[in-house]
């Protein structure tokens, strides 16, 4: 399981180490991600996903759950209109506006990763932290702790996230809390490792030890010192995180589990709808796919451009 | 004719978006057959660099190198890459600071060996295991036919640079060098690989050129001495002249931080103040202007040139220390034993 | 080295001890309880009740759990809702066309991933970087079963190069040995019938290889360019040895070493991934059954999906380990 925990660990190390010359590690990869052009452009399509998302219902042209052209739709024959003016990218199989779907969908689409990574943050940073506070704190017994934490969590990271999501998808039943929630649980394992390694790695810093060595109590450096400097790492994963989450949506979505639903259209289930018309009508697949492609590339673009930006060992 | 003439050699790093880095600066030095030539200076001043450019290994992109470096009269660094290819290794070698990043951890120490073989000598199969084992035997790595067996984690970390320097001089090269070769060694080991190293130069009739930041290193070992600072040669001279009376403040200097058994107990080291940070540009004046405590007004004025005194000595500074002040630091500096800590204040690793 | 063996073969112990008991607690948590996995929705309460006392839902959990793992070891897990077969010979009978799939994926992945990762790396921070590294990071970002239905859709339906769906031509009349289509016919020399189960093959396996594809482009590209960063590649270099042996020897026989555990983490994710692609392509494999079994809720079916994909994970990885300590003799000593 080494390469996914790798990365992971990899990533967790960085913190750790500080530039010379007394910037800080977080000044300098900035000053590094903002002469990126890759990093740039997917910081301009989260903006701008951002801004559709929020500004969705005032954008959308049509009410996207109103079927407007169905009377000229004969699904038998494979007719569905496609660009014409007022609906600028055709309609749905159902007569929906195509373009105020994408629209309002980008909402569903936005808070299906930004839930799903919360999800997995929260309760990874909770395993995570608590294991690394144990590792920290209470000796042999932490040290116990610590590992049986652990050892579960690189199951839980072993185990292929689609089938993770798949098995909490039946838990519980259809529907696009389920996606969120099952999305969100196959990142637990990735924060908790993440924060946990990043936690070990700044313990071992200079500075812990100093502060060790000038008596501060064991808490206190947990508390005021490793947690805050452990969190770099775990914010270059949680906008990774966004990417997988969003696209691992559009999968289970695929595969049924994320219900339909008429008012609140969602890219996923978009592009699962659009496979019965895929014969005559490829473009209704091209739309949301494209859509939750650049979105996602946007979450990536950056994500990576940060995570190489701080590892000091991809930049030469 | 000296085996190796390095005239006015100078390598610039350039990056895109940054200012042009002048790590060597027009270095010039010769090496004879046989003779050990020491190239002394602190952690980044172009040391490792400029054998770095001489062997060919600097990064093609973003690397200018200017001046000339005529081995046997043919200039190394003009000289096309397979045929410098042909010559590394075989004509000339080289020895790393750490000999454990420096070995291939997954191949066995066998075949590192008998890969230079294959290349220059064209020996396969047993006679180059046997020639192999014969050069771990020289290098002084007791049960070679075991260990050609062994990967580089199995073995300590002297023996790891035995078997670096048993590739070296696999095939005889004519020019060897080293390149801070016991830094990363404790220091009964660093004496043993020395001792190595002289004898191996005495045997063989092969150039050395010493690459350190170590005078005790330096002053058992190099013939020749060549004293870097910021890129450029501040001071070149002989062993002895060298210990007996240097004259540039930083060599000065360099010696005054080396502890000595004979000093009066309770006697200071007296560091050099500040760092290779503290440098000024060249074009600016003295490079160690800022760190000197010789320093007039005139060392800003420009660049000082190289003086060259009638017996061979060669110094880099318009304000040179006399023998008078030097009396206080060298008085029995001519031959002290391999230092135990570092010689400079700088703690950053080798750039 | 065969301590080494020993020693991993033990340790699978509690891994396997622990997926055993995720499953178990997956299986109390489903809607209906564990019965729901016995049980067809359409169940009668007296059925209902007689399933629960075979099962013993009433005695203490630990009791239940023995239970469950006899059934485990034994392979029973129960008959599918759907065909009314037991799991196990619906697997039997599919696992093959998945697996065939899935390794021709990973040939596809890769074949074209490292030899593209290397070139990457050196050239780091040219044009030809750049555009690697984007694509890779776009091949990430492509919902699987979407490229498949573009794959479909050009190559299959306009151009018409390519079969749209199934493993073989229904006219193909193949004989059936290993159920492994094109092994199947290397070993009755019907080389048609090879060729053509491969021609199905193509599509499916290319858009199942593009996430792994990615991901090894991107690993290699890393790995190469900090392995040529290594004093021992200077070592090499300065011995004058030639370029293909200082780039064969030194930089991707050390640079292979990550990439080689990624492979196997990947070839877990692809027989999960196939279920996307399969139903794409309509293959036959685990992929469309289970697609069909998580929207009729057909509970035996999906654990038993989960547990032989974990299994069969924890053996990749097993796998990897071993080829990982031949690779790499450090850590053999560990």
């Amino acid at each position: 399981m080494s390469a996914k925990t790798d990365r992971i660990d990899r990533l967790a190390e960085l913190t750790a180490r500080k530039d010379e010359g007394g910037h800080g590690l977080w000044y300098e990869a900035f000053r590094r991600l903002r002469r990126n052009p890759l990093a740039m452009t997917g910081a301009v399509i989260i903006l701008l996903f951002v801004l559709i998302a929020i500004l969705a219902p005032w954008l959308a042209p049509h009410d996207p759950a109103a079927q407007t052209w169905l009377g000229e739709i004969r699904g038998a024959e494979g007719f569905i209109p496609g660009p014409r003016s007022g609906n600028w990218l055709g309609v749905d199989g159902l007569g929906r506006d195509e373009l105020s779907r994408l629209i309002i969908g980008s909402r569903q689409s936005l808070l299906v990763g930004v839930v799903a990574t919360l999800l997995g943050f929260t309760a990874g940073a909770i395993l995570g932290g608590l294991s690394g506070a144990f590792l920290g704190m209470f000796g042999k017994a932490g040290r116990w702790v610590d590992s049986i934490l652990m050892r579960f969590n690189d199951m839980a990271l072993a185990v292929p996230s689609l089938l993770l999501a798949i098995s909490v998808a039946t838990i519980l039943g259809q529907g696009l809390v389920t996606v969120m929630i099952a999305v969100g649980v196959t990142q637990i394992p990735v924060f908790a490792r993440l924060l946990r390694g990043s936690m070990l790695a700044q313990s071992h810093s200079d500075y812990v030890l100093a502060s060790t060595a000038l008596g501060v109590r064991k808490r206190r450096i947990v508390l005021n010192h490793i947690l805050p400097n452990s969190m770099s790492p775990v914010l270059v994963q949680a906008t990774l995180s966004l990417a997988t989450a969003i696209i691992e949506a559009a999968g289970l979505s695929f595969l049924g589990l994320g219900g339909a639903n008429a008012a609140n259209p969602e890219w996923g289930v978009m592009l699962a709808d659009s496979q019965q018309y895929l014969a005559t009508n490829l473009r209704l697949a091209v739309y949301p796919a494209v859509a939750i492609i650049i979105t996602a590339l946007g979450f990536t673009l950056l994500g990576e451009a940060m995570r190489e930006a701080l590892d000091p060992k991809l930049r030469k | 004719m000296a085996l190796l003439e390095v005239e006015d050699l100078a390598v610039t790093f350039q990056r895109k978006g940054t200012a042009p880095v002048h790590a060597v600066d027009g270095v010039s030095f010769t090496v004879a057959e046989g003779q050990v030539v020491g190239l002394v200076g602190e952690s980044g001043c172009g040391k490792s660099v400029t054998s770095l450019a001489l062997m060919g290994l600097l990064a093609k992109r973003g690397v200018k190198v200017g001046g000339k470096a005529l081995f046997d009269g043919n200039d190394l660094l003009t000289m096309p890459g397979s045929t410098l290819r042909d010559m590394r290794g075989s004509e000339m070698a080289m020895i790393f600071q750490d000999p454990l990043s420096s070995l291939n951890p997954v191949i066995p120490i066998g075949l590192q060996v008998t890969e230079v073989l294959k290349r220059h000598r064209g020996m396969k199969g047993e006679p180059a295991e046997k020639e192999a084992a014969d050069l771990l035997d020289r290098v002084g790595i007791p049960d070679p036919r075991r260990r050609l067996k062994e990967y580089p984690h199995q073995l300590s970390g002297g023996m790891r640079q035995r078997a670096l320097i048993a590739m070296a001089v696999a095939c005889r090269p004519r020019l060897l060098i080293a390149d801070e070769p016991t830094t990363a060694l404790d220091v009964t080991i660093q004496a043993q690989i020395l001792e190595l190293l002289k004898e191996l130069v005495a045997q063989q009739g092969t150039a050395l050129i010493m690459i350190t930041h170590d005078l005790g290193v330096v002053a058992g070992l190099c013939d020749e001495i060549n004293v870097m600072y910021a890129g450029r040669v501040v001071e070149g001279a002989a062993r002895r002249p060298l210990f007996a009376s240097p004259t540039h403040p930083y060599s000065v200097g360099l010696l005054g931080s080396i502890p000595r058994l004979d000093a009066p107990r309770g006697e200071k080291l007296k560091p050099i103040p500040g760092s290779v940070r503290d440098n000024i540009a060249w074009a600016d004046g003295c490079a160690f202007a800022p760190r000197c405590a010789h320093r007039t007004d005139e060392c800003l004025d420009g660049p000082p040139a190289l003086v060259q005194t009638y017996t061979g000595h060669a110094y880099r500074c318009v304000n040179p220390v006399t023998g008078d002040e030097v009396e206080a630091v060298t008085a029995a500096a001519t031959l002290p034993a391999p230092s135990i800590v570092d010689a400079t204040t700088d703690s950053d690793g080798e750039a | 080295m065969l301590r080494y063996i020993v020693r991993r073969l033990l340790q699978l112990v509690p891994t396997l001890f622990g997926l055993s008991i995720l499953l178990f607690a997956w299986l109390h948590s489903l809607p209906g309880g564990p019965e729901a996995a016995m049980l067809d929705v359409r169940a009668t309460d007296a059925k209902r009740a007689e399933v629960r006392a075979a099962l013993g839902l009433d005695e203490p959990l630990i009791v239940q759990y023995g239970r469950f793992m006899k059934r485990l070891v034994r392979f029973d897990l129960g008959d599918s809702f759907t065909t009314g077969t037991p799991v196990m010979e619906e697997f039997g009978r599919r696992f093959p066309a998945t697996v065939e799939l899935t390794v021709v994926a990973m040939i596809i992945a890769i074949c074209a991933g490292i030899p593209l990762g290397y070139l990457a790396a050196r050239r780091h921070g040219r044009i030809f970087d750049g555009l690697t590294v984007t694509g890779s990071l776009l091949g990430i970002c492509i919902p699987i079963f979407f490229l498949g239905f573009i794959l479909k859709a050009i190559f299959a339906v306009k151009l018409g190069w390519f079969p749209s769906l199934g493993r073989q031509d229904v006219d193909v009349n193949a004989t059936r040995v290993t159920e492994f289509y094109v092994l199947d016919g290397i070993l009755t020399q019907e080389w048609d019938a090879s060729l053509n189960a491969l021609w199905h093959l193509i599509l499916p396996a290319i858009a199942l290889a593009s996430i792994p594809f990615a991901i090894i482009v991107r690993m290699t590209r890393a790995s190469v360019l900090e392995v040529l960063g290594e004093d021992y590649v200077r070592t090499a270099e300065a011995k004058g040895l030639r370029e293909n042996t200082v780039r064969g020897r030194h930089v991707l026989r050390n640079a292979m070493l990550p990439v080689v555990t990624s492979i196997g983490l990947l070839t877990g994710g692809l027989l999960s991934g196939a279920v996307l692609t399969e139903t794409v392509f309509v293959f036959g494999g685990i992929g469309s059954f289970l697609a069909t079994a998580i929207s009729n809720r057909d509970y035996p079916v999906l654990m038993g999906f989960i547990m032989i994909i974990a299994v069969i994970y924890v053996l990749i990885n097993l796998a990897v380990d071993l080829s990982y300590s031949v690779l790499d003799p450090r850590v053999r000593v560990r």
